[in-house]
């Protein structure tokens, strides 16, 4: 299992801010998003825009980050502290 | 140098924490800070109030990685980044951040820094509250390109 987690706008338009997401061996995470996609289609524009940022365990990653079962993923919009 | 790094709704008192680091060392010869104050405009539009959301997990992990590559940078003496969260109104602070070195070349170019990556990477958002509405504020572009210049 991971822990996908949503943040601000795009929490928003997918409806969801946090999703426990069956995983038994690694992958990386856009393989992990395409399969979260293939159970939600309707995420397809808002998950994958480019825009979207990807962290693992509390770091930015690339898309060909490896998820290992226990992670945590987030996807998130640029960010507007400060 | 541990840098000092604290998230959450409480406010601050930017004398205290300069005070703070002041005592620090008597090394120190220049302290530079900057406070982020929520506005009442934005991108024309009349801003009533301002939520703003973290992500819990990595906000203070991120400003000490931001913290720790200032500190490579410049030979600082000592880093405060305070970065409110929850509802704000206009005239609120949000954000301060406090750097001190020998001299005062390290401590305003580290403090512009600080602020230009924890704007650019550090995992805030922001929604304002207005009369016609909510609406996330977008990354801006000019944040982008200051981070750049780095």
């Amino acid at each position: 299992m991971i822990r996908v987690l949503f943040f601000a706008k795009l929490r928003e338009a997918l409806g969801c801010a946090e999703l426990e997401w069956g995983l038994d061996r690694e992958t990386t995470a856009l393989e992990v998003r395409s399969a979260i996609l293939e159970e939600y289609p309707h995420w397809r524009e808002a998950l994958s825009s480019p825009n979207v940022i990807v962290a693992l365990n509390h770091e930015v990653v690339a898309l060909d980050a490896q998820v290992a079962p226990g992670d945590e993923l987030a996807f998130y919009p640029p960010v507007t502290g400060g | 140098m541990t840098p000092l790094i604290r998230v959450g709704e409480a406010d601050f008192d930017a004398g205290t924490e300069i005070s703070r680091v002041m005592a620090l060392s008597d090394e120190i010869g220049g302290v530079a800070n900057f406070i982020g104050v929520m506005r009442n405009t934005n991108d024309g539009r009349q801003v009533q109030g301002m939520q703003l959301e973290h992500y819990p997990a990595m906000t203070e992990k991120s400003l000490r990685s931001i913290a720790d590559q200032a500190a490579q940078r410049w030979p600082l003496l000592a880093t405060t980044i305070i970065h409110r969260v929850g509802y704000f109104q206009p005239g609120d602070q949000i954000v301060l951040v406090v750097t001190a070195a020998n001299h005062r070349g390290p401590a305003f170019a580290a403090c512009e820094f600080l602020m230009d990556f924890l704007k650019t990477r550090a995992p805030f958002w922001k929604k304002e509250v207005t009369a016609d509405g909510e609406f996330w504020v977008d990354a801006r572009e000019s944040d982008n390109e200051a981070v750049q210049r780095w």
